[in-house]
């Protein structure tokens, strides 16, 4: 099935108990999906056409404010509308999930693919200090393994977590085990694992309110500290990625998502040339694995930061390697998907591989 | 005095929902008096356990300070967006939104008619004074026809600045409203059918009979530059004029 199908199907089956989402190419098969799927007929999940991206992304901050498990999606331009909302639920620590099925930009683009969303997701987006738990699947499988995986991130931790996905995942078809059913939270569960929640006052607790603002500057600083040391923890804790023949490699390509598919591509026809190539590809984009290339570049080079953009994980690459070796990017954009053959000719020119310009 | 102040006595209480924090609003407001209302109507109803409500951003965005009740603080507007889903994930819960004219009438528009069109079983409680009062008395979408405000000093012009809003009008022809009304708290007779209006609206929310939508027409002594007095009798004198007060809609069998 499609990488889109595969995150319907995956939320259905993971316990999610609300979707809200407004159609946007080329993401609009996962509400499709929902719809003709009919969940709240079965796991009572509830799926609602909102009036905007705007209005989804507050349904999630209301859902996940409320201790519920609730996912949004989009593309690109959707998810620009919905940074305010992200901000919000950041500051006031509310769990949720968004997936970003990424186009062309800036502005209205195109609808063909892209990875020009890197720096919105990985910088928070809106306003203010914070992150977002970003995770970037590079296939249909991990489309559909990662729902959970996110939604268990974002409450582990109150924080908001996005799937940042591109044209080409969402739309490829491949082959997919889905996960398990896992039953929707009951009541009871979702108070004990959510005290904090705004789920009606019961007997006399302390109120719960769901908010952002702090008037005081002592207070909020003060806030802003605890959400720093959690983005700490998340640091220290949730750092994914994936290595492929790094072991002996003289050159490392970084590669997330569908670009990462490419890459490896370029690898197996760079090893039968002879030049050893490795691959790391994040998975996780924030906490981004900033320790691990650090040790790639002393073994390594030179490293290429492969992307489907101008040059935007290249900077995390660069500062992730602090001069070690040379980092140079190589990427398209306005919805071009380069071929591993493209990627290969600007491995050999960026770092002087003769036995590639024979 | 001391012999007088007994139980047997007592013909009036603060809700207990209520609780004792100073208050941040002017002299002469009539959000103090909604609040009060509305933590009344939910321990009447005890819905104290399934009440969550969302406040705005604009004067009343520190709500959740004075009821003592769950709440969401919206961003700009979005506090129907957010209702929206707290109620369809809490189906027995009483869910209510609680917005000035510019967060409901102007940057909330859209959240604000898809939430009553689309029926969700939420109640809407729309302070209407005419004007941005946290900001500092600022033209609303409700400001009337000629009216003075910081940006609009020279009086509401048509060519200028459009004509005001009556949003509560929109909201009684949409399908998914079952309940619109528009209320004042300036006397003791209007407090009493405010507070039957927002007990109908509550009612509808936990009972699941579409949308209702409570505007109260409201002063603003300190955005308007009254007195409470001369505020309230300007209310009566020019808001009530343009804003008629009485049920617009009610399609629910008493």
């Amino acid at each position: 099935m499609k990488g889109n199908e595969a995150i319907a199907h995956a939320a259905i089956r993971c316990g999610c108990d609300g979707y809200f989402g407004y159609p946007i190419t080329p993401q609009s098969e996962i509400l499709e999906t929902l719809a003709a799927e009919k969940p709240w007929e079965t796991t009572g999940m509830v799926v609602l056409q909102a009036e905007s991206e705007v209005a989804s992304i507050n349904m999630i901050y209301g859902g996940g404010g409320a201790g519920k498990r609730v996912m949004t999606s989009s593309s690109s331009p959707g998810v620009a509308l919905m940074q305010e909302g992200i901000a919000y639920m950041a500051g006031a620590e509310v769990p949720g999930l968004i997936v970003n099925v990424q186009r062309g930009g800036p502005g209205l683009g195109t609808i063909q693919p892209s990875q020009g969303d890197y720096f919105q997701a990985t910088r928070g987006g809106g306003n203010g200090d914070y992150y977002v738990l970003v995770l970037a699947p590079s296939s249909v499988q991990e489309m559909a393994d990662f729902v959970d995986l996110a939604f268990e991130l974002s409450f582990k931790y109150r924080i908001p977590a996005m799937i940042l996905s591109d044209g080409v995942v969402g739309q490829v078809m491949e082959k997919v085990v889905l996960p398990p059913f896992k039953p929707r939270r009951t009541e009871e569960e979702i108070l004990r694992e959510c005290p904090w929640a705004s789920t009606g006052r019961k007997g006399n607790r302390p109120i719960n309110v769901i908010t952002s603002l702090e008037l005081k500057p002592e207070a909020m600083e003060k806030h802003n500290l605890h959400l720093q040391e959690k983005y700490k923890t998340i640091r220290a804790n949730e750092v994914r990625y994936e290595e492929i023949q790094t072991e002996d490699a003289e050159y490392l390509i970084v590669a997330f998502g569908s670009a990462a598919r490419i890459a490896q591509k370029a690898i197996s026809d760079l090893r039968s040339k002879g030049i050893r190539v490795g691959l790391l590809r994040p998975i996780t984009l924030w906490p981004f694995p900033t320790e691990r290339i650090q040790q790639l570049s002393e073994q390594v080079k030179g490293i290429l930061s492969f992307e489907i953009n101008a040059g935007q994980m290249v900077e995390d690459v660069r500062l992730a390697v602090e001069g070690r070796c040379p980092v140079a990017h190589y990427g398209k954009m306005g919805g071009i998907v380069p071929t591993p053959d493209e990627l290969i000719q600007a491995l050999a020119k960026d770092f002087q591989i003769n036995a590639l310009n024979s | 005095m001391e012999n007088i102040i007994s139980p047997e006595n007592i013909v009036y209480q603060k809700p207990k929902l209520l609780n004792d924090t100073d208050m941040h609003y002017c002299p002469g407001c009539s959000h103090g008096v909604v609040h009060k209302l509305i933590a009344e109507v939910i321990e009447e109803l005890g819905a104290e356990e399934k009440a969550v409500g969302v406040s705005p951003v604009g004067c009343a965005v520190f709500a959740y300070k004075y009821i003592d009740i769950d709440w969401q603080e919206a961003a700009h507007g979005r506090a129907p967006a957010i209702a929206t889903a707290i109620k369809r994930l809490w189906p027995d819960h009483l869910v209510f939104t609680y917005q000035g004219d510019g967060d409901l009438a102007c940057i909330g528009t859209a959240e604000t008619i898809h939430a009553l069109n689309r029926g969700e079983n939420i109640a809407i409680i729309f302070i209407n004074n005419a004007i941005y009062g946290m900001t500092g008395g600022q033209m609303a979408p409700t400001t009337l026809m000629g009216m003075k405000t910081a940006t609009c000093p020279y009086g509401r012009q048509a060519d200028l600045h459009g004509y005001p809003l009556k949003i509560t009008e929109i909201a009684a022809q949409l399908e998914g409203t079952c309940y619109v009304t528009r209320q004042s708290v300036h006397s003791v007779a209007a407090i009493r059918k405010a507070k039957r209006a927002i007990r109908q609206a509550f009612e509808n929310s936990i009972n699941r009979r579409g949308s209702s939508l409570v505007e109260i027409v409201s002063t603003c002594s300190s955005g308007w530059k009254k007195t409470p007095v001369e505020a309230n009798e300007w209310m009566t004198d020019k808001m009530f004029d343009f804003y008629h007060v009485g049920d617009l809609k009610n399609t629910v069998e008493d």
